[in-house]
């Protein structure tokens, strides 16, 4: 058995830029097959001598050979990852936490709601939904970010419109006068979406303020707290639930989450102290 | 007339409003349809009508001095577009746009106020309409300045 401390060699495979500031990579294990992963799980990315941080994974489950991060340069450890470059080494330990219910949301329609860069740890969940397109009622997917050039995985956002099957709605927070899309908060689209509330679940990611305000509109259209999930960010260290750094209440973030029922955190989701 | 009532109590934001009320209030409708490019309104202008928007899409604007003009929000159908008709000086606070062919019921902003002083009662529901919108608008208005999505948001 793998040491859950011990991070495995990877090597990075291709490399897409996807925006300014967001890479994504294909990081491929240099001895033997990665381990398989469930939607929203995460991994602990070790850029060498530099640190080691919780990326959550961006890919396709069923698609075997290499793990895909999708990676924003916000600090000195996701910026040295983000600039990786095909061929260069960093370690890899997981994967961990919990999934994206889509399994037991089979049967019901589905929404996804996602804000800027949380778009990435949804798509794993996208991709095996569309998989088994036959086993979900309608599928919506509400994204929202800050302005149009910021709009993550576009072309594949395109490609699954055209599939006629999923309902796509697009939001930028401001635009030029030049986009003719939405513009406004991403909840704000969740009246236009016309899901039914009582036979939906709902898989939300983004910043925690944006899910805050997501979570609250979506119980505001009828949907049960118990139908809504969240991923939830925390300092992750360990990832394995013993040093503490990334609790949250009564649970930590690593083990119990990063995907959470809303039911069970409602009520300390807005605790300043927690 | 008839049939703009209908139009009007048939729009989401009066949604179970009663029938002697809307009648009233349709008392001071009337039909527009505006073009892609065409104005609603322009800031600093009198507010002198409030927009059921029935289909379209319609940008609402800002232009800070020296710099081209920010879209903060849009509205579509089922959206209401001006509340400056409620509040003194009653003049636009932004530009509101069609952004594609938009048909919407206007109201006569001098027209239902007079008629709101003259009933409390239809002052009071459209109030309680109102409101709601303001205080979804102020929360999505705070949500854009935390800029959650932007590199130091969360």
């Amino acid at each position: 058995m793998v040491d859950p401390f011990v991070p495995q060699p990877y090597r990075v495979g291709r490399v897409r830029r996807e925006l300014r500031d967001v890479m994504t990579l294909e990081l491929v294990p240099l001895a033997g097959e990665r381990p398989d992963f469930q939607p929203g799980q995460f991994n602990m990315l070790y850029a060498f001598g530099i640190g080691e941080v919780a990326i959550s994974l961006s890919g396709d489950p069923a698609a075997g050979g290499s793990y895909v991060h999708t990676v924003r340069d916000v600090g000195a450890v996701s910026g040295a990852i983000a600039r990786l470059e095909a061929g260069a080494m960093l370690g890899v330990r997981g994967p961990f936490g919990t999934a994206w219910p889509t399994g037991p949301a089979a049967g019901s329609d589905v929404v996804f709601v996602a804000g800027g860069l949380g778009l990435a740890p949804l798509r794993p969940a996208i991709y095996q939904v569309l998989a088994q397109r036959g086993r979900y009622g309608r599928v919506v997917l509400l994204y929202g970010t800050r302005n149009p050039p910021d709009i993550l995985f576009r072309h594949e956002m395109e490609r699954w419109r055209r599939r006629l099957d999923v309902d796509i709605l697009v939001t930028v927070d401001h635009a030029d006068t030049s986009w003719r899309g939405n513009v406004g908060v991403v909840p704000r689209l969740i009246a236009r979406a016309g899901f039914d509330p009582h036979h939906t679940v709902a898989m939300v990611c983004g910043p925690e303020v944006m899910m805050r305000f997501t979570a609250s509109a979506l119980t505001a259209v009828g949907l049960p707290t118990d139908r809504i999930y969240l991923s939830m960010e925390r300092n992750m260290k360990c990832a394995i639930g013993l040093c503490g750094h990334c609790q949250f209440g009564p649970d930590f973030i690593c083990k119990d989450g990063p995907v959470m029922r809303y039911d069970r955190i409602v009520d300390i989701l807005a605790v300043r102290e927690i | 007339m008839e049939g703009l009532e209908r139009i009007v109590l048939a729009h989401p934001f009066f949604a179970g409003l009663e029938a002697e009320l809307g009648e009233v209030i349709s008392g001071c409708a009337r039909n527009h349809r505006f073009e892609p490019g065409h104005y609603l309104g322009h800031e600093g202008e009198p507010a002198n009508e409030f927009f059921l928007i029935r289909h379209g899409k319609v940008a609402l604007e800002i232009t800070p001095p020296g710099q081209p003009e920010i879209v903060f929000a849009t509205e579509s159908e089922g959206g209401i577009v001006g509340a400056s008709w409620l509040i003194p000086p009653y003049r636009w606070r932004f530009d509101a746009r069609a952004v594609e062919l938009t048909r919407a019921i206007g109201i006569d902003a001098k027209c239902l106020r007079d008629k709101c002083e003259a009933d409390h009662n239809l002052g009071y529901a459209m109030m309680k309409r109102f409101l709601p919108v303001l205080m979804q608008q102020l929360d999505e208005t705070r949500l854009q300045i935390l800029d959650v999505y932007g590199k130091h948001g969360k």
